[in-house]
């Protein structure tokens, strides 16, 4: 009988089979707990604001303004505040976002420029809100002379979300196969005609949920608005662009650091909203994407 | 009658060179219309180019004004208080007298809750990564990872409330004399939210490891786990690092969770049970404070920031050097 010699070198350690058998199975459980754990966090956490808040969501909470006796305090000023920022940071950021993601996909040469700008905006998604805040505040509140208003707000929102929402674009144009391109170019057309006429118009759903995405972003973003809006007890709705706001997460912030019980449960409250108002932007983005994805095939 | 009808319509009437009186032949005619339009076209080209250039270098102000207003709003206070001071000083008192601008604590502040998150997010987020990748099957995988990335979504402030009315007094059961705004309950919770950062990169990148690598494992009798540690991992590890990295340097920019949960006591210490102040936690602090512009706690907030931003920055720019490593490996 010849004795099996083992070689050091294996790739594989000879440990007998059994124990690297029971090693394997031990560890898909570890691994599957990581998700599971991931998964549990996500849960506890909307079953802890759920039941916090739900029984403070009424259409008194939403109609009504902040007020010093938790009984009467409502979200309706944060409410109106996060919906001025939010359209006005669409109008701002979808026709920018748009030009610069078409400029760099069907304009711009492939040379060290682009590759500079696209290694900048690659950077500028990466910057802390917080900086975007601080920006704003030098330049739009105080340099501009905008004041801590809506406008100045929505302007630093959009540099914010700007990076996101050219990459999602850009993302949609690549996927316009060249082919389609390349016909229209043999018909005769110019650049601009290819564009305008063959590439937005396929291109345009995939960015519309890339975008909605980013300002669904937006919507929750708290840090930028704190450094630029800091007042935070406000009993009127902004009427035009210069005035003064607050936006949900903002709000809620500020009843989160009130030191009474109860304004704790009406950030909860306040969450949930929130969580309403960012699912159905999701669900909105989803449909489109859904729509759009079911038309190529 | 018809003909000339036709003729009009293609020579509209303000072409001089189009009038029935005009001594040009027709073809002439024409080529000028023709021309006329390709000119126009050639204008308009021009001006679209010009004005989606300008978008585009929007991106390139954004990120020059970040710059400049950073280092020009701090560059008083860098007249008051020396640099070096300023980086190695370890009491930071600015709004207070005595005054003192040492940054350290808030440095050690977003550092011990940046590692919480880290250690928390690489446990759970490579763990996942591992089995969405190697163990799970193709429709479990189709629905789990949606569900770990709306993790990804939640806003910030919403993590804070968690930390500070769930997992705060969690985790007081375990260490009794846990301060309601301490390190350790905004690292976890904050792992949490960039759990699948860490998840969906690694995953990507261990998806991007050639399938031969896998089947030559097997065939020499690895198990599933000697092939994922042994075989997958190593050979993804870039993607791995890269994705930590970034997920860190989102950890460090977080300011919400900091601001709401960690505590607002500047304090040189790595005890997570404690409380301590991150560097984005004091920018907040001083914002709601409404200092006005020009004063010291409104020059110092820009002092921090560019230190803040220079940090990121790194972490960014060294994330993306491992991304593009793996990417040229591979793909």
């Amino acid at each position: 009988m010849t004795t099996v010699e083992r070689n050091p070198k294996q790739a594989v350690p000879s440990r007998d089979l059994g124990f690297r058998k029971w090693r394997d199975r031990v560890f898909v459980w570890l691994f599957i707990s990581s998700v599971l754990i991931g998964i549990a966090g996500l849960l506890t956490l909307l079953a802890t604001v759920f039941l916090d808040g739900w029984s403070w969501l009424d259409w008194q909470f939403i109609t009504s303004y902040s007020s010093r006796k938790p009984k009467d305090a409502g979200i309706f000023a944060a409410l109106i505040g996060s919906l001025w920022m939010l359209g006005m940071t669409a109008v701002f950021t979808i026709p920018i976002g748009i030009g610069t993601a078409v400029y760099l996909e069907e304009f711009a040469g492939r040379g060290r420029v682009t590759r500079l700008i696209q290694i900048n905006i690659a950077n500028l998604a990466g910057v802390p809100s917080i900086i975007y805040g601080m920006l704003g505040l030098a330049v739009f509140v105080y340099f501009l002379n905008m004041g801590r208003s809506v406008a100045a707000g929505a302007l630093t929102m959009t540099l914010l979300v700007l990076p996101v929402v050219i990459i999602a674009s850009q993302e949609a144009i690549k996927a316009v196969p060249k082919s389609y391109r390349d016909a229209a170019y043999a018909l005769g057309a110019t650049r601009w005609q290819v564009v305008k006429t063959v590439v937005l118009p396929q291109a345009v759903p995939g960015m519309m949920s890339g975008i909605i995405l980013a300002l669904s972003r937006a919507i929750g973003e708290s840090a930028p608005i704190l450094i630029i809006s800091s007042l935070v007890f406000l009993t009127f709705v902004p009427h035009n662009p210069g005035d003064r706001f607050t936006v949900l997460p903002l709000q809620i912030f500020t009843w989160m650091s009130l030191p009474q019980a109860d304004f704790k449960a009406i950030a909860s409250a306040g969450i949930i909203l929130l969580l309403i108002v960012l699912l159905s932007m999701n669900g909105v983005a989803i449909f489109i994407r859904n729509k759009y994805q079911r038309k190529r095939e | 009658m018809r003909d000339s009808r036709v003729e009009t319509a293609s020579n509209p009437p303000s072409m001089p060179a189009g009038s029935p009186a005009s001594p040009l032949p027709r073809f002439l005619v024409h080529e000028d219309a023709l021309a006329r339009r390709r000119r126009l076209r050639h204008f308009e080209e021009t001006l679209v180019v010009w004005t989606l250039r300008s978008a585009a270098l929007i991106s390139v102000i954004t990120t020059v004004g970040i710059v400049v207003v950073l280092v020009q709003q701090s560059f008083g206070f860098f007249l008051q208080v020396p640099l070096w001071d300023f980086l190695t000083g370890t009491t930071w008192t600015p709004l207070f007298d005595p005054q003192s601008f040492g940054v350290l604590p808030l440095v050690a502040g977003t550092l011990l809750v940046a590692s919480i998150a880290g250690i928390t997010s690489l446990a759970l987020g490579l763990g996942a990564a591992i089995y969405l990748s190697e163990y799970a099957p193709d429709r479990t995988r189709r629905i789990l990872k949606p569900v770990i990335e709306i993790l990804a979504g939640i806003p910030t402030v919403v993590y804070g409330y968690f930390a500070l009315s769930f997992v705060t007094p969690l985790l007081q059961m375990v260490f009794p004399d846990l301060i309601i705004f301490n390190a350790l309950s905004a690292g976890i919770v904050m792992g949490l939210m960039i759990m699948p950062m860490v998840s969906t990169l690694s995953e990507d990148a261990m998806v991007a490891v050639p399938r031969s690598l896998r089947d030559a494992a097997y065939a020499l009798g690895a198990t599933r786990f000697e092939v994922a540690t042994k075989v997958v991992v190593p050979a993804a590890l870039s993607g791995i690092v890269a994705s930590f990295i970034l997920a860190l340097s989102r950890a460090v920019g977080e300011t919400m969770i900091v601001a709401i949960a960690a505590g607002s006591t500047p304090r040189m210490t790595f005890n997570p049970i404690e409380s301590v102040q991150a560097m984005t936690g004091f920018i907040a602090q001083v914002a709601l404070g409404d200092s006005p512009q020009g004063s010291v706690a409104y020059q110092t907030i820009f002092a921090v920031g560019l230190l803040l931003f220079l940090m990121t920055l790194v972490m960014n720019i060294a994330g993306r050097w491992f991304v593009a490593r793996y990417r040229q490996q591979y793909e």
